[in-house]
Parts: structure tokens; sequence; C-alpha cells
């Protein structure tokens, strides 16, 4: 038996050694080789001698920080992509970067860095209105290729560049490619994972280092596969999924992980269901969430972006912390009660609560399909609303939408005509609205202890206005339903 | 339906979820922290901004103890504790989000308003009505502190108001990032629940070196997990401080 050579082949392909068996039957006073004993379960592969699959997330990072191999729990430098601010943390993010890299630095790329003024913008509120003044002056100073600018606070419509919801502005824009890494200042920038990309929030302090380098530190997440299979449902929607998961893991049962969505159901949603999905990882503490990119993608991108990407997909032999299967034929219409978005509990056991208002609106339901759907439940039901239903479109498309795109089969009325049918009040101008409350004279901001539904993403005590408001979150069906009864209400009953 | 003045109904809220026993396949993976850097910092020191809002961890001696520390490797006041899942809008409602943290005297704003969010239920006010500073500089909380939004404003309003460190059972991704790219407090772990066992107004030291939260008024002492991964960065001053350091940007 060749000992040395057997004994250097097993060395080289991994830690275990073996004691080689003298054909002599005589001990060896020799020693040749010594073996370990286990005292963890370790498998070869994680010591990094043997290549691993890896997640599509970690093989985005990978490529963003030019390595062929990566693992959860290292930290890396990324390339950044795109990166993103709005107009409560641009001023603050324009600070660090000035202070960092001097008055007169200028940004990584102009090209992709995306200004989107969209949370405080309809108020009188001084600072608010300086803030929009001040990422207008960074952006003209930068030659910021894309600033979504609004001056004309009066009339939304007066202004060509202003979209709106940064989130559904990033993706309607074409800025969403798979494949890449996006940041933002915001926590609901994980919507863009719907795109097949890293996307996460950031703060001020990691954005303004983004602004000069267009690189960031950050740890490689393990990743939470979430499997999701079966017909959806005609009365369930992306929101009542996301709800369903986050319910099952809690408010931060996906801390530091990434939450991947795969699956046949997965498969049939749109684009805007699946930014519904993405957009809610961050209320289980998910560092991103991500949906492999497919023709609904490509398909959803064509005219939106020239700029080349390179989908990745997750390895077959890729490991997960957990793997949840869900048969989505078996759930059922959710809200979220009060004051937790892991309270999740059943809309047809909650039927009793009476409401005082609700809300459809922002990145998680003001989108074009979310409408489409309110609408489609009230023109089922023919009844008008019982509460103030409050309509704020995400985006000046959305809120363009709501005025020309015939609902399917209603005979070629438009959301709007259902809606002012049913008695809801009419949109408001495009932005994030009342999902956070924001400045006081914030249009639909809950000024006293009311009861509202909304299909918002967040029900924390204070989240809309007033902190003993009690906030429901539900999905446009479920939201409309209940607008039509004054209380929470499953929308079975209006849907056959 | 859901009461907000009784604190105990608030935690009762939170689920702590196991996963499902039903999960088809399970692949464990206990990611060891591996760090691709090695600390270059081998004493702690946290090195000075000298722009006003770059805080160093505010020391505060108690009366009752004799010797106070000077070293930058403690910290200590009275605690004030919070519960689970203490989102960013509690920290700071989003009303003051107009505020921009790297103006002085909005940054200074800021910490007048620290905590206001917290439900009624808390029967203390952590920022007393027109002061700007907290008579508390360590918070004790429970899981998930920081979770919901990415606002940075969050972790400089507690900066703001003169908090120097926070330990908690768990903290949200983003919030403790944030503490760390800021410097504005320490981000430290408990190995137990620590909210259930101090009280607000309770006088603490936490000794960074020994990874020891002491709290003298009940006379317990409670481990501390190590900082791991951000600790480099953390004794840096910050991400930009770190970057420097590490020779990713010109110093």
């Amino acid at each position: 038996m060749a000992t040395s050579s057997f004994i250097s082949t097993r060395l080289s392909s991994g830690p275990s050694i073996h004691t080689p068996i003298s054909k002599k039957n005589k001990l060896s006073t020799k020693i040749m080789a010594v073996m370990t004993p286990q005292t963890s379960d370790r498998k070869p592969s994680t010591t990094g001698s043997v290549k691993t699959g890896m997640t599509m997330t970690e093989k985005i990072f990978a490529r963003a920080s030019e390595r062929t191999q990566l693992s959860p729990g290292e930290n890396v430098w990324v390339n950044v992509d795109v990166f993103m601010t709005h107009d409560i943390c641009g001023p603050g993010v324009i600070g660090v970067f000035k202070r960092e890299f001097g008055d007169d630095a200028k940004v990584w790329d102009r090209e992709k860095v995306v200004i989107i003024p969209d949370h405080y913008i309809f108020t009188s509120d001084e600072r608010a209105n300086r803030n929009v003044d001040i990422i207008r002056d960074f952006s003209n100073e930068q030659n910021i290729k894309y600033f979504y600018d609004i001056t004309d606070r009066g009339d939304f419509k007066a202004n060509p560049d202003y979209k709106g919801v940064c989130h559904i502005a990033l993706a309607q824009e074409g800025h969403c490619r798979p494949g890449e890494i996006l940041v933002g200042t915001d926590s609901h920038t994980c919507t863009a994972g719907a795109f097949g990309q890293f996307a996460t929030g950031i703060g001020n302090t990691d954005a303004g280092f983004v602004l000069g380098t267009g690189k960031i530190l950050l740890k490689v997440p393990p990743t939470l596969r979430f499997v999701l299979d079966g017909e959806m449902p005609d009365y369930l929607l992306a929101k009542d999924l996301i709800l369903h998961i986050i319910g099952e893991i809690s408010v931060s049962g996906a801390t530091y992980k990434a939450m991947e969505f795969v699956g046949t159901t997965i498969e049939t949603l749109s684009m805007e269901e699946r930014m519904t999905l993405c957009n809610m990882v961050i209320e289980a503490g998910g560092k991103n969430g991500i949906v492999p990119a497919d023709a609904t993608t490509f398909k959803y991108l064509e005219d939106k972006t020239s700029v080349s990407y390179e989908p990745v997909y997750s390895d077959a032999q890729a490991g997960y912390v957990a793997e949840y299967r869900i048969d989505v034929t078996k759930l059922e219409p959710l809200v979220a009660k009060p004051h937790s978005p892991d309270n999740r509990g059943l809309a047809r056991e909650c039927k009793d609560i009476k409401l005082d208002r609700v809300y459809i609106g922002s990145c998680t339901g003001g989108k074009t399909e979310d409408f489409l759907a309110a609408a489609k439940l009230l023109l089922a039901s023919g009844d008008k609303v019982k509460v103030p239903t409050y309509i704020v479109p995400a985006t000046q498309k959305v809120w363009m939408d709501l005025y020309t795109l015939p609902v399917p089969g209603s005979g070629g009325k438009t959301c709007w005509q259902i809606f002012e049918q049913a008695g809801c009040n009419s949109p408001n101008s495009p932005s994030c609205g009342a999902c956070m409350g924001g400045p006081l004279d914030t249009y639909a901001r809950m000024n006293e202890p009311q009861v509202c539904l909304s299909t918002t993403n967040r029900n924390f005590p204070g989240r809309m206005g007033h902190k003993e408001g009690q906030i429901y979150l539900a999905s446009p069906y479920t939201a409309a339903a209940s607008a039509l009864t004054g209380f929470v209400t499953d929308p079975r009953d209006f849907l056959h | 339906m859901a009461s907000l003045t009784n604190p105990t109904t608030l935690s009762t809220l939170t689920h702590h979820h196991h996963q499902p026993s039903s999960i088809s396949t399970f692949t464990l993976f206990n990611s060891p922290k591996h760090p691709s850097f090695t600390p270059l910092i081998t004493h702690s020191t946290i090195t000075t901004n000298p722009t006003v809002f770059r805080r160093t961890p505010t020391i505060t001696s108690a009366t009752t103890n004799p010797s106070p520390s000077t070293s930058t490797a403690s910290f200590h006041g009275t605690c004030y504790v919070v519960r689970d899942n203490i989102d960013t809008d509690q920290i700071i409602p989003a009303e003051y989000l107009t505020l921009v943290p790297s103006k002085p005297d909005e940054y200074k704003k800021l910490g007048s308003y620290a905590l206001i969010g917290l439900p009624s239920s808390y029967e203390q006010r952590f920022v007393e009505p027109g002061e700007n500073n907290s008579k508390y500089s360590i918070i004790i909380a429970g899981d998930n502190f920081g979770c919901g939004s990415s606002r940075e404003h969050a972790p400089v309003a507690l900066g703001a108001a003169g908090v120097a460190a926070v330990v908690a059972e768990s903290y949200a991704r983003i919030f403790f990032r944030n503490s760390v790219a800021t410097g504005e407090v320490y981000p430290l772990e408990s190995e137990v629940r620590v909210c259930d066992e101090c009280r607000t107004g309770d006088v603490v030291t936490i000794e960074l070196e020994g990874s020891l939260l002491v709290n003298h008024t009940t006379g317990k002492q409670y481990r501390l997990k190590p900082i791991g991964d951000a600790g480099p960065v953390i004794e840096a001053g910050g991400i930009f401080a770190y970057a420097r350091k590490t020779g990713m940007i010109p110093g």
C-alpha cells in the first residue's frame, strides 16, 4: 500500500487524515498522521475547501465584490449599482457626504444616483419644503441625472419630472434590474428584490459613504427560502401571502437574513405583486427579499431600461438556513392587528372590529394593480362605502392609470369611476401620504385615536399619526370589502 | 382589542415564533462569525470628530460610586428600560424627520424628541418637556430594538439626548448598523432578558473590556455578548474612520 501517497491525497482534500494500518501488524513508532476526533457536525463544504452552491443573494454579493465564492457571515465591500435617497434623508446624506469628502466633492457616479422627493411633499411645513430645496440644490450642483423634482406643490400634474413614492418610481423608471445591488435610505428599498436583485435600506452615514465611493461594507446574509405553491385563490393577493409569512416567523424572524421567494405561485405573480411581497420583508427584520427573474420580469423591463443586466439564480445545492413550504390554496385573507405587523389574524375572525376609516395607498398597497383589485371588489358589490375611504396613488403614473385604465369586467369603467360611484374620497396627490403620519397637515393623517384599516406596511403605535390610533394592515381586497361594511371584512363576502 | 394602557399587554402581543415542524427540507447553518479583516485597533479608544454632532460616549458619574471611571472602556449612569420591538417610529416619530441630523441645531432638537413616541404606558418620559437631554444615559431593551424604518434619526436622537449605550436582548439590523456607522450609541447585546430585571432609574455600569453590565441598584451583574464584527468599526469611530484606517478611502 502506497501509504505516503495515500496520506498526501487525503491531506489535500480535507481536514481529516487517516492513520495508515501497517501491513506487518507491527506498531510503528514513527507517527505518520493523527486523526482528530470529530467534535462538531461540520461538513467539508463549510471549510471552504470544497466549492459550494450559492444562493442568488450570495451570487450577487460575489459578483459585486469581485469574488468567485463567498459564504454567509463574511463582510465584503461591494460595488453599488444604484443609490436612492428622498426628501427626508437626502439632506442628512448630503451633510455627511460634504463633511467627509469635502464641500467640493463629486458623487461617485452622477448616473447611478436617483433622488426622489416623495415623503413630505404636499405640506406647508417649512422644514419639509426646505428639504426638497436642499436636494434640488445638490442635484443641480452635482448634475444628477435622475432627480424627479417638484416645484409646484399646489398641482402635482404641473411637475413633469415628479414621480412620487420612491420604490414604485424606481421600478417604473427602469432602475431595478436583476443581479444588481441597489441601496436606498428607506427601509422599504427591499421592494426592488422583486426584480431578482439585492436591495436593502441603509442610513444617512452609510449613504454618504456610498455617494462618495460607490461602495458599501455588507455582511453576506444567509437565506431563508419560501416555496409557495398552488394556484392563487381569487380572493387572495400578495399582501395576504407576506402577512402570512410575517405572522409565521415574527417581526424578527428574518433578521440579518435574505428571504427568497420561489414556487409555482410566485411564478404566476405580476411584478407589482412581487413588489408587494418583497416590500414587507423588512417587517420580518429581513435584510432583503428576492424573487428570481423570469419572463414576467424581462417583459416588464423591456420598455423601461436599456441598461444590460445579467440575472442570477440559486444553485440547486445552495445552502439555506431554513425552508418553508406554503400551499397557498389553504390560505385565507388576513389582517395584521394592532400594534405589530406579525399580529396575524384571519379577516373573517375580526368582523366585529368597527372601523373609522380605510386607507388605500403607499408603496405596499398604492400601485396600479392594488387599485384595480379594490375597484374590482367594489364593482362586484355595487354598494357604497360606509366609512371615509382614502385613495392615495403611489406615483403620477398610478394616478393616471386610475383615470384611464379600464377595470376588467366593468364594461370600460375606470378605477376612479368605480371609486366615485362607491363614495370613496377623490384620489389625492401621489406621495407616501399618511402611511407614516408625517407633518400634521398630511392628507389622511390620523390625528385622533381612530381605528383604520390600511393597505400600508406598519402598524406600530403612532405609525399613522395618533399614538392611540389602531391600525389593521390588509390587502386591497380586504380594504375594499371593509370599506363597504364599516367593519373588518373578509373579501370573500363580495368575491365569488 | 389591544389596549395601550397596559405595558404587559403590549409585550404579550409580540410573538416569539418557532419554526413550524412541517418544513420538508431543513439545512441548519450556524454561520460562524468570519471576520475577513483583523481589527487594527488594539486599544479601546473612540476617536472624536471635530464637528459638533459626532459624540464620544459621555460618562456620567453616579453619586454612589466613590471612584468614577474616566476610561472610555466603561459607561456609567442611570438606565431607562423599554420592552420588545421598540420601532424607530417610537424612538423618533415621523413628524420630526424634517430635522436634518447633520445640522447642529437640528441635531440638538432631535435629542429633545428621543423616545417621545413611546405609548403613555411608559410613565416616565425619557426627555422632560423643554429639555434637550435625558437624565438616562443607558437604555435597557428587550428584543428587536430599533425595528421598522431605517431612519438614522433614531440612533442620532438617542445620542443627541445623551445616551451612551444601549443594552438590548437583540437588535433590528438597520438600527444596529446605523448605531455603528454613526458612533452615536454603543449597541450591546445581553445574554438574558435584562429588561425584565432592571427598572428605569437603576444605576448601572457597563464594562466594555469585561463585557459586563452591573446594576448597582439591584446588585446583579450580567454578561454581555462580544461586539463581534462591528467592534473594529466602532473602535475606529464609525464607518468613515474605519474606511480610512483600512485604506478604503484616503485618510
